[in-house]
């Protein structure tokens, strides 16, 4: 199955580009337009977070779909970054099992997945530990 | 607004149908549901649908056109409406068919869910599951949807008493129920070995901690309730219509194992029919994944946050526990057929209520609730029934 291509041009895919609202301080990855705490009153600005964090929740994937089945098993984390946000993405280690709630991590650009055996190959951040 | 009533219900048996089509298993459950409730098809004002993912599934949409041709009502014109919330489609098309008979624009309305998954193969379903989360943010990093269930159970066991052996047991209770239901998809009992050996999908949920992938429908008729008596002797009265939404992602929310869309349907249910907890002879709650009936069970505020784990091993939630849950087998043992989960939810209620749930049937059921999400909980609908 087909991921839908524009999305490899998304800047935050490559850089941990999100924003941040100046009004309540909130930060926001995936960036936000418009502030759930301030709405319309918020003041909302470009951040690019320094990419550390904690693990908050994970899981080690065995089964998936097809472009992220060649992976298997992989973890897959909810990780907190330092400024507060939190994003979903995969944690790159030689043991699954030495993962744990509270690890401290790091963010890495790499490889995703691929659209089928010669299909276009889709990049973003995962984790390493810190 | 005026008071609402299921006149007449109707569910296809739920499994893996390759010889029968969508639109089969949507008429079979159509033509069930209105003849249950003695009317003709002429009298049908309005049709909702539930249908998660006809697009993906099947390649099909214009849902809801297609469902009234095929009922035989596109000649009478009448509105058919698709409703999408992913796994929680036919609660909210149940309630759109509530709300619409309520205000009085509709007299008889037909709730309809319906699913057909079982025509792609394992990975392109994981995938269309997927799309019930953030697509953008969460599948297209590698989340599946088991993988997202497993992260909030990873989360809870680490801050509440929850055991391994806990979890099987939601398994074990729903395939005992599922066993005694004719519809379901699963009629077989199991024991701990089976849910702890069966496969590692998303650590820590196995193959047997998962819902199947199923085809089916169910249907059901609903009438303002002073018009009800005419149609059947026993019309069951919809005591509370509830929906709420929360963020479409799961690292978004305030708490990764509360479901505070989960908490806000479920007050507002209660508010709404004027009841509380203890009033609940049973409940039909969203098990797609066992850690999920253990969330949906402290988040509709029958125990305290922790509990439910230790409650289930007790045989609290079993058939003849205080508060049965699941009596259908649910999501686990019965089958979720995504769209159609919902409505069959309400069907399990009304035959428990009419006393007509066989070997399941809870002991003088007088008041029954279903509880339906959508992806990760950012779609929650929450029902009240009881007897008239
Ligand atoms: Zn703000």
């Amino acid at each position: 199955m087909s991921v839908p291509r524009f999305w490899r041009k998304i800047p935050q895919r490559y850089n941990l580009e999100g924003t941040h609202c100046e009004v309540c301080g909130r930060y926001f990855f995936p960036p936000r337009n418009l502030c759930p705490d301030c709405r319309r009153d918020g003041k909302i600005v470009a951040h690019t977070f320094k990419g550390t964090g904690k693990i908050v929740t994970y899981s080690v994937i065995r089964t998936a779909s097809d472009q992220f089945s060649a992976l298997t098993p992989y973890v897959l984390a909810i990780v907190e970054l330092e400024e507060g946000a939190r994003m979903t993405a995969q944690v790159v280690v030689e043991n699954p099992e030495d993962v744990y709630i509270g690890m401290p991590v790091k963010s890495v650009f790499r490889r995703l997945g691929t659209d089928g055996e010669s299909g276009v190959i889709s990049y973003g951040t995962k984790f390493v530990p810190a | 607004m005026r008071d609402v009533a299921v006149i007449g219900v109707g569910c296809t048996n739920f499994g893996e149908w390759w010889d029968r089509s969508f639109r089969n298993l949507f008429v079979e459950a159509g033509v069930m549901a209105i003849e249950d409730a003695n009317l003709a098809g002429e009298q049908i004002d309005a049709m909702y649908v539930g249908n998660m993912s006809a697009g993906r599934f099947i390649e099909q949409e214009h849902i809801g056109a297609l469902i009234a041709d095929y009922s035989g009502l596109a000649t009478d014109n009448i509105p058919a409406t698709r409703v999408e919330a992913a796994c929680a489609s036919g609660g909210l098309a149940f309630r759109e068919a509530v709300i619409s008979v309520a205000s009085g624009m509709t007299n008889i309305a037909v709730a309809a869910g319906v699913e057909k998954m079982t025509d792609v193969d394992t990975s392109l379903s994981t995938d269309a599951l997927a799309a019930a989360a953030d697509r953008e943010w969460e599948g297209f990093v590698g989340a599946t949807f088991p993988g997202l269930y497993a992260m909030i159970a990873t989360d809870y066991m680490h801050r509440y008493p929850l055991t391994r052996e806990h979890l099987a047991q939601v398994a074990i209770k729903n395939h005992y129920n599922g066993a005694r239901n004719p519809i379901a998809q699963f009629q077989k009992e199991i024991t701990l070995d089976t849910v702890l050996n069966s496969t590692m999908v998303a650590d820590p949920l196995r193959l047997f901690d998962c819902s199947p992938i199923t085809d089916g429908a169910a249907a059901v008729v609903v009438a303002p309730l002073e018009m009800a008596k005419k149609f059947t002797d026993t019309p069951i009265k919809v005591l509370a219509t509830a929906q709420a939404s929360d963020t479409i992602a799961l690292h978004d929310r305030r708490d990764v194992s509360t479901l505070d869309a989960t908490v806000a349907a479920g007050n507002r249910a209660f508010k709404m029919a004027g009841l509380e907890r203890k009033d609940i002879d049973f409940v039909e709650v969203h098990d797609c994944f066992t850690i999920a009936e253990i969330c949906a069970i402290e988040d509709l505020g029958f125990c305290k946050k922790g509990e439910a784990g230790r409650l289930t091993a007790e045989g609290y939630t079993a058939l003849d526990g205080n508060l049965p849950v699941n009596t259908s087998g649910g999501l686990k043992a019965c089958g979720h057929p995504v769209g159609a989960t919902g409505i069959k939810q309400v069907y399990e209620a009304v035959l428990q209520l009419r006393g007509e749930a066989g070997k399941r049937q809870v002991a003088g059921a007088e008041i029954g609730m279903t509880h339906n999400v959508g992806g990760t909980g950012a779609t929650v609908a929450a029902h009240i029934f009881g007897r008239t």
